[in-house]
């Protein structure tokens, strides 16, 4: 990690198809992935549908864009927070969510989970380390 | 007059649904599209919305979201682009609540 690198997190709050954001997320957080920054990712309000596994989009026309999200891991980006009041709200949990996981290559390349649950309270500590703040 | 009222956003993010189901009279039905669609998920606490609606979801748009039928709240139908032409027809008109 460069010795200047700042704290990025992209915060999504939108669903995945009735609108472009979630897509353009995904789109910028891998672009920026390429620099050497700190990055994580929020997913709160109705963004926590963004992660639902079982995504099928044939019959809509639409590309289903759910799988970029496992490719995550391998772009170094293993912080994912995703907000347990929102899930709550929407009936979800998270064996509704994909399982998102990165390689740790300090412990033999073990894998890790990416996705961590987190109380509103807690995503607004780590929101308050950020140096800045991405809305989608 | 019977109506067809569409909706196309979250209910967990725009009031069009709430407005919808104000205005629906006996004898209309609602139809969820794309984004809310996630209303008629029976774990969802917007379910609670449609109670006492005739509700149709449009299967496509569940299916892109990955929302499975048998997640359905008990009494909507899923209907196909066909089936979405026949509830336009079977109703004097249409209101797409944007």
């Amino acid at each position: 990690m460069a010795e200047e690198s700042k704290k990025l997190m992209y915060v999504n709050r939108r669903a995945p198809y009735g609108t472009i954001y979630a897509w353009e997320s995904l789109e910028v957080v891998l672009i920026g992935a390429a620099f050497d920054q700190d990055v994580s990712l929020a997913f709160m309000d109705d963004g926590v549908y963004q992660l639902t596994k079982g995504q099928s989009t044939e019959g809509s026309g639409m590309k289903n864009f759910s799988p970029t999200y496992s490719a995550l891991g391998d772009y170094e980006v293993t912080k994912i927070y995703v907000e347990k009041e929102s899930m709550q709200e929407r009936g979800l949990t998270l064996e509704d969510l994909q399982h998102l996981v990165w390689e740790d290559e300090d412990d033999d390349w073990a894998e890790r989970d990416s996705i961590r649950l987190v109380s509103r309270d807690e995503l607004a500590k780590v929101m308050a380390e950020q140096d800045v703040l991405f809305n989608f | 007059m019977s109506i067809l009222h569409i909706v196309n956003k979250s209910p967990y993010e725009k009031n069009s649904l709430d407005v919808a189901a104000g205005y629906a009279q006996d004898g209309d039905s609602v139809l969820l599209i794309e984004d809310a669609v996630y209303a008629a998920a029976k774990s969802g606490k917007a379910s609670a919305k449609l109670n006492g609606l005739d509700v149709s979801v449009l299967g496509s748009d569940l299916a892109a979201r990955g929302i499975s039928e048998d997640k359905l709240v008990d009494g909507v139908a899923v209907v196909d682009y066909a089936g979405f032409v026949d509830l336009v027809e079977a109703k004097d008109t249409v209101q797409s609540w944007l």
